[in-house]
C-alpha cells in the first residue's frame, strides 16, 4: 500500500469476450448493414447509389422529384417498414434480456408473462367476433382494430399473471413462472377454441397474425410502436445494475441495496409495453427474445448494461434481415416473418451454442 | 489490543429480540451490544438460530419480538439503501446466474455507492481481491471455481462492499454466515486473521456465526453462544469453557494450550 508503488495493470480482459465498446460498435454495425440491404432488396430493387440519393432527398438536403418510382417505393412503403422491423426487433431483444435476467434463467422469453398469448387471443377474438358485430370494421394484420385490441389484451393477461404472483407483500419469480405457464396454456386453448368456430376467411386472417409480417407497416404504426419502444428501452436500460445484482439471488440483491420489487415491475412494465406494442403491430415474431440475450452473453459477457442494449441491437438486426429473406425469397409473395425468425435464427444459434459449447 | 474497544461508533443493539422463524417456537432471546472494533462470534449448535439471528442483525428479517437497532434507529426503519452502505453480509451459499466473473462479482458489492465505473472502483475490488488472495481469478467465471476459492470471491464482494469509512465516520458492519465452511485450514485462518485485523484497525464491527471452535477462541473479542435455552454474551474466553461446550452441545472436552499460548478445545474420547 505504498505511495510510490506502481498501479500494476491487473487483467481486465476476459479471454474469449468482446470489451463492452467493441460489443455495442459491433451491434450498431451490424443494424446500420442491415438497414442498408433492407433498403435496397424488395420486390422494386434499388441500387445502392440510388439509396444515397433517396435518403437525401427524404430529409430533404436535395429537391425531391415528384414521381421517381424509388423515391416513392422507399419513402412510402420500404423506410416505415425498415423501421418497423428496428423497433420490434429491438423491443423484442430488449424484453428478451430483461426477462432472462429477470427470472435468472437464460431460458425465459417475454411470452413467459402471457404478453403475446394475450395479445394474440384479444387479436382473434377481434377477427371472429368483430365480423359478427362490425362486420365493416378491417381485420387483418396492422389494421387499427386489432393493434388496439392486441395491445390492450396482452397488458391485461400480462397484469393477471403479475397479480397471482403476489405473495407475502412481495412479487414471487417462481410463482409467476408457474402463472404464466398455466394462464398461458388457457389462453392458448381459448385462441384453438376460436380457431375451431372461425369460418375460412377468419382463421386465414388468424394464422396471418399469428405467423407474423411487418407487411401492414405503416408511419402512423410506426411512430406509436416506435416511441413505446423508445420508452421501454429507456427504462429498460436503467435497470442494468439492479439486474446484474438479482444474478447473486434477490435475497442478496436486497442487502446490497438494490429496490428489487421495484425493479421486478418495471421489468415486466417495460417488457408488456415493449412486446405488446410490438406484437399488436406485427404479429408474433417467435425466437428473437430468447436468442439474442443469449447469443450477446456468449459474446460478450452477462453484464446487462452490455446485454441489454446488444440485445436490442441484435434483434433488430436478426428482424430486419429476416424480414429481407421473407419478401424476396418468393418475390413478388412474402413468407411469414415469424417462420423466417425460426428458419434463420435457430441454426445460427445452434452452430453458436457448439461452437461455446464449454461455456454454456 | 485491548484498545480496540475504544474504538468509538455505534453499537448494534439487541434488545430483548426474539429470534425464530414466523410460526415457529421461539429460539432464543437475546439482548446484547454488539461494539464496533470487535470481532464477534455466533455459536451453537445446528438449529440454535444463529443464522436467524444474523438475518435479523442484517435487517434482512425482521424481529419475532424486541428489536435490534443502530445509533438509537432500528434496523427496520432505515432505507435499504442506507443499510447496504453501512454493513455488508456474506451468506452460507450464493448461487450466481449466469457466466460473470470473479471481479464482476466483486464489483457487485459496490452496487450501493453509485458511482460510475472508474479507475478507483477498479482499485478498490482488485484490492479486496487480493485481500482474500482470488486476484488472479479475477477473469475466470465464478460458477468454474471450486467451493473454496467461490467463497473467498464472495468474502471479497462482501469487503468490496465496505471497502472505505463512510464520510460521517458511522461504523461499518461486517456479517458473516460460517466464513470458514468451505475453506481450507490455511484459508481459515487467513480469513479470520483478515477480518479480525479489520476489526481491530479500521474499528469495523464484525459478527461472525461459526462452528469450528477453536477458530472462536483464537480469533473472536467476543461470543454470543445460544443452545439448551438460553443465550450467553460475554468475551469469548470467558463464555466458552468446557463447562460451557458440555451444557450446550452435550460434548466433553479438554481445553489444551497452543504452542503461542492460546486455549484450545480437544474433544475427550467416547
Amino acid at each position: 500500500m505504498s505511495g510510490l508503488a506502481v498501479v500494476q495493470p491487473f487483467p481486465r480482459r476476459v479471454p474469449g469476450r468482446l470489451s463492452p465498446r467493441a460489443a455495442l460498435a459491433l451491434g450498431l454495425a451490424l443494424v446500420l448493414w442491415a438497414f442498408v440491404w433492407g433498403s435496397t432488396q424488395g420486390a422494386y430493387a434499388i441500387t445502392t447509389a440510388q439509396l444515397w440519393q433517396v435518403l437525401l432527398q427524404a430529409v430533404g438536403a436535395v429537391p425531391a422529384p415528384e414521381n421517381a418510382p424509388e423515391y416513392l417505393v422507399f419513402v412510402n412503403i420500404r423506410l416505415p417498414r425498415l423501421l418497423m422491423g428496428v423497433a420490434a426487433g429491438a423491443g423484442l431483444g430488449l424484453a428478451g434480456a430483461l426477462m432472462q435476467g429477470l427470472f435468472r434463467n437464460p431460458l425465459a422469453d417475454p411470452g413467459l408473462i402471457g404478453v403475446s398469448s394475450g395479445a394474440a387471443l384479444a387479436a382473434a377474438l377481434t377477427i371472429v367476433l368483430g365480423s359478427y358485430f362490425l362486420p365493416d370494421m378491417p381485420r387483418t394484420l396492422g389494421s387499427w382494430s386489432l393493434v388496439i385490441t392486441a395491445f390492450g389484451g396482452g397488458l391485461v393477461v400480462t397484469a393477471l399473471i403479475y397479480g397471482l404472483a403476489q405473495a407475502d407483500g412481495g412479487t414471487r419469480i417462481g410463482l409467476m413462472l408457474l402463472a404464466g405457464v398455466a394462464v398461458n396454456a388457457l389462453a392458448l386453448a381459448g385462441l384453438g377454441y376460436l380457431n375451431f368456430i372461425s369460418t375460412d376467411e377468419q382463421l386465414r386472417n388468424i394464422q396471418m397474425w399469428l405467423l407474423g409480417s411487418l407487411g401492414g407497416a405503416r408511419w402512423s404504426a410506426v411512430a406509436l410502436v416506435g416511441s413505446l419502444v423508445a420508452v421501454a428501452c429507456g427504462l429498460g436500460l436503467a435497470l442494468a445494475r439492479p439486474l446484474n445484482a438479482i444474478a447473486l439471488g434477490e435475497a442478496q440483491a436486497a442487502l446490497l441495496g438494490v429496490p428489487v420489487e421495484r425493479t421486478k415491475r418495471l421489468a415486466v412494465l417495460v417488457t408488456a409495453l415493449a412486446v405488446g406494442a410490438v406484437t399488436a403491430a406485427t404479429g408474433i415474431i417467435g425466437f428473437i427474445g430468447l436468442v439474442a440475450p443469449h447469443w450477446v452473453r456468449l459474446v460478450a459477457g452477462p453484464d446487462h448494461r452490455v446485454v441489454l442494449p446488444c440485445s436490442a441491437l441484435l434483434g433488430a438486426t436478426l428482424v430486419l434481415a429476416a424480414d429481407v429473406v421473407a419478401r424476396t425469397i418468393v418475390k413478388p409473395a412474402e413468407l411469414p416473418l415469424g417462420v423466417l425468425t425460426a428458419f434463420i435464427g435457430v441454426p445460427l444459434f445452434l452452430a453458436m451454442l457448439r461452437q461455446f459449447r464449454s461455456k454454456v | 489490543m485491548s484498545a480496540s474497544s475504544l474504538h468509538p461508533g455505534y453499537p448494534l443493539v439487541c434488545d430483548q429480540l426474539g429470534v425464530g422463524l414466523p410460526g415457529r417456537p421461539l429460539l432464543a432471546t437475546v439482548h446484547a451490544r454488539l461494539a464496533p472494533g470487535r470481532f464477534t462470534a455466533i455459536l451453537g449448535p445446528n438449529g440454535a438460530g444463529k443464522s436467524t439471528l444474523l438475518s435479523m442483525l442484517s435487517g434482512q428479517r425482521a424481529p419475532r419480538s424486541g428489536s435490534v437497532s443502530l445509533g438509537g434507529r432500528a434496523l427496520s426503519a432505515m432505507a435499504v439503501l442506507e443499510l447496504a452502505r453501512l454493513r455488508a453480509v456474506l451468506p452460507q451459499e450464493t448461487a450466481v446466474a449466469f457466466d460473470f466473473t470473479v471481479q464482476e462479482v466483486v464489483e457487485m458489492g459496490r452496487f450501493p455507492h453509485r458511482q460510475l465505473p472508474s479507475r478507483h472502483e477498479v482499485r478498490i475490488a482488485h484490492d479486496a481481491m487480493e485481500a482474500t488472495g482470488v486476484a488472479h481469478l479475477a477473469t475466470r467465471g465464478v460458477n468454474t471455481l471450486s467451493g473454496g476459492e467461490r467463497a473467498r470471491a464472495h468474502l471479497a464482494r462482501a469487503l468490496a462492499q465496505i471497502w472505505e469509512p463512510r464520510p460521517d465516520g458511522a461504523t461499518r458492519w461486517l456479517l458473516l454466515d460460517e466464513p470458514t465452511a468451505a475453506l481450507d485450514l490455511a484459508h481459515q485462518h487467513q480469513a479470520m486473521a483478515l477480518v479480525r485485523r479489520w476489526a481491530v484497525e479500521q474499528g469495523i464491527g464484525v459478527v461472525a456465526v461459526l462452528h469450528d471452535l477453536n477458530l472462536a477462541l483464537r480469533y473472536a473479542h467476543d461470543t454470543v453462544l445460544m443452545g439448551a435455552g438460553r443465550c450467553d454474551v460475554g468475551p469469548t474466553g470467558e463464555t466458552l469453557d468446557a463447562a460451557a461446550i458440555a451444557r450446550v452441545w452435550g460434548v466433553e472436552c479438554s481445553e489444551v494450550h497452543a504452542s503461542d499460548g492460546t486455549p484450545q478445545f480437544l474433544v475427550a474420547a467416547g
